[in-house]
């Protein structure tokens, strides 16, 4: 059952992002890059979603908007934190305005780094959160199977 | 006999060849953009995770409905191509329209909602043209029964251009494409996220897939229908104006931006006046 690692629907969130790796994330999907090809949509709905993309670092007013995204996709799914405010916080870290990066609030599974991180890094990173989704979906079925 | 073995065909190679058709569909698409596109066969992959994914259920209701959105397609589609009457087909194809719009009516979401209000005004759109298109076959063959009609010795479009134009004009409201792709889309990121989908998740979603494949399948049917005649070569000939029409459609999709309702409305009607109600009036003088 290879099936999910085939189509791997993605649900991108800007969180307090400068827009860089958004606009990053975006080019995925262009001629150049075409992330479809490996069957990628981005889907813009948590309920469709595998894999969820975050850009930006997390501060008080996105972590309740975080939490529910996440909440609302069915399981299994990947939560890939793009770009070094994602990861960590970058340049914003120690701001008091910033929590911090998305693992702050949920169990983040691939990070990203770069500023902005790159195409190839997020194609990158996509490929490994397929991987990882299909471990998941296996794990899934070994525990349904119990 | 053959009437059973036409149904069990279309329930058996009516999903894969609708599947195909996605995948065409998506590729064509990527091909249009400069893209290199998704394997032929990413639908039934799509469909496939669907299926294995977990199983969220906002309401029974919901699940029942699609259940029935189903059925009723199947339904109508096994009747078609069983050489059933066609306005039984198209009230079928409507009540499962019908039961495919409550079943978005039921979330309480309000994007599902509004998907579900601006269904209901294209299905008030394409309606009429559908209703010609059975008038129109009535009055060229001479009768509302499919297996009547292809028994036709010229091809029904030779009476029925303006009918023709008029459902490949509906055809793009049907196969969900823009610029009248209002109530959801093959396309991220509209307005109000994915309209009729929103709260439709894994298997559920798996269905409505599926139902969209026959539905597919069934709505080529008819195009086809007015090229068939008593010749053997007319199966070719309307197999491939079936796949000419959806990569039209395709091609509309590529080129217009979607639109507002009321230009939907306006425009979809004007070519039903037109292109239908004219043709009706020119058949019916000189037939």
């Amino acid at each position: 059952m290879k099936s999910v690692s085939k189509s791997p629907w993605l649900l991108h969130y800007d969180g307090s992002s400068c827009n860089g790796c958004d606009i990053e994330v975006l080019a995925c999907l262009t001629p150049i890059y075409d992330a479809e090809r490996f069957g990628v949509i981005n889907t813009g709905n948590p309920k469709h979603a595998d894999i969820f993309l975050i850009t930006g670092g997390i501060n008080n007013q996105n972590e309740p908007v975080v939490r529910q995204i996440y909440s609302q996709m069915p399981n299994p799914k990947v939560v890939v934190a793009v770009g070094i405010c994602a990861c960590d916080g970058g340049i914003f870290k120690e701001c008091y305005n910033i929590n911090g990066g998305v693992d702050t609030v949920l169990p983040v599974d691939i990070y990203v780094p770069g500023c902005a991180a790159r195409p190839e890094a997020i194609i990158d990173g996509i490929v490994k959160a397929v991987a990882l989704l299909q471990n998941k979906r296996d794990a899934m079925k070994k525990e349904a199977q119990k | 006999m053959w009437k059973t073995i036409a149904v069990l065909l279309y329930i058996v190679f009516g999903p894969l060849l609708g599947g195909l058709l996605a995948g065409l569909d998506r590729k064509l698409t990527a091909r249009l953009q400069g893209r290199k596109g998704p394997p032929l066969l990413q639908p039934f992959y799509d469909v496939m995770k669907l299926f294995s994914k977990e199983v969220v259920v906002v309401n029974y209701v919901q699940d029942f409905l699609v259940g029935g959105f189903l059925i009723f397609i199947v339904f109508t589609g096994g009747l078609f191509f069983s050489g059933g009457d066609l306005l039984l087909v198209f009230f079928a194809l409507t009540l499962a329209g019908i039961f495919f719009m409550m079943s978005a009516c039921s979330a309480n979401s309000p994007y599902s909602s509004m998907g579900a209000q601006r269904e209901l005004m294209q299905m008030m759109t394409y309606e009429p043209m559908v209703l010609l298109v059975g008038i129109g076959f009535y009055m060229s063959a001479g009768s509302f029964s499919v297996s009547e009609i292809i028994k036709s010795s010229i091809s029904n479009i030779l009476y029925l251009p303006g009918i023709f134009v008029g459902f490949i004009f509906i055809l793009v409201i049907k196969l969900r494409k823009s610029p009248f792709d209002l109530s959801t889309s093959h396309h991220a990121h509209q307005e109000m996220v994915k309209g009729l989908t929103t709260e439709i998740s894994g298997n559920i979603l798996g269905f409505v897939e599926l139902s969209h494949w026959y539905e597919n399948v069934f709505l080529l049917g008819v195009v086809g229908l007015f090229i068939i005649n008593t010749s053997w070569w007319s199966i070719l000939a309307a197999v491939a104006v079936s796949i000419l029409a959806y990569c039209i459609v395709i091609f509309v999709d590529m080129v217009f931006p979607r639109v507002k309702w009321q230009l939907m409305l306006k425009m979809t009607w004007l070519v039903t006046l037109i292109a239908g109600v004219l043709n009706l009036v020119i058949l019916n003088v000189f037939l």
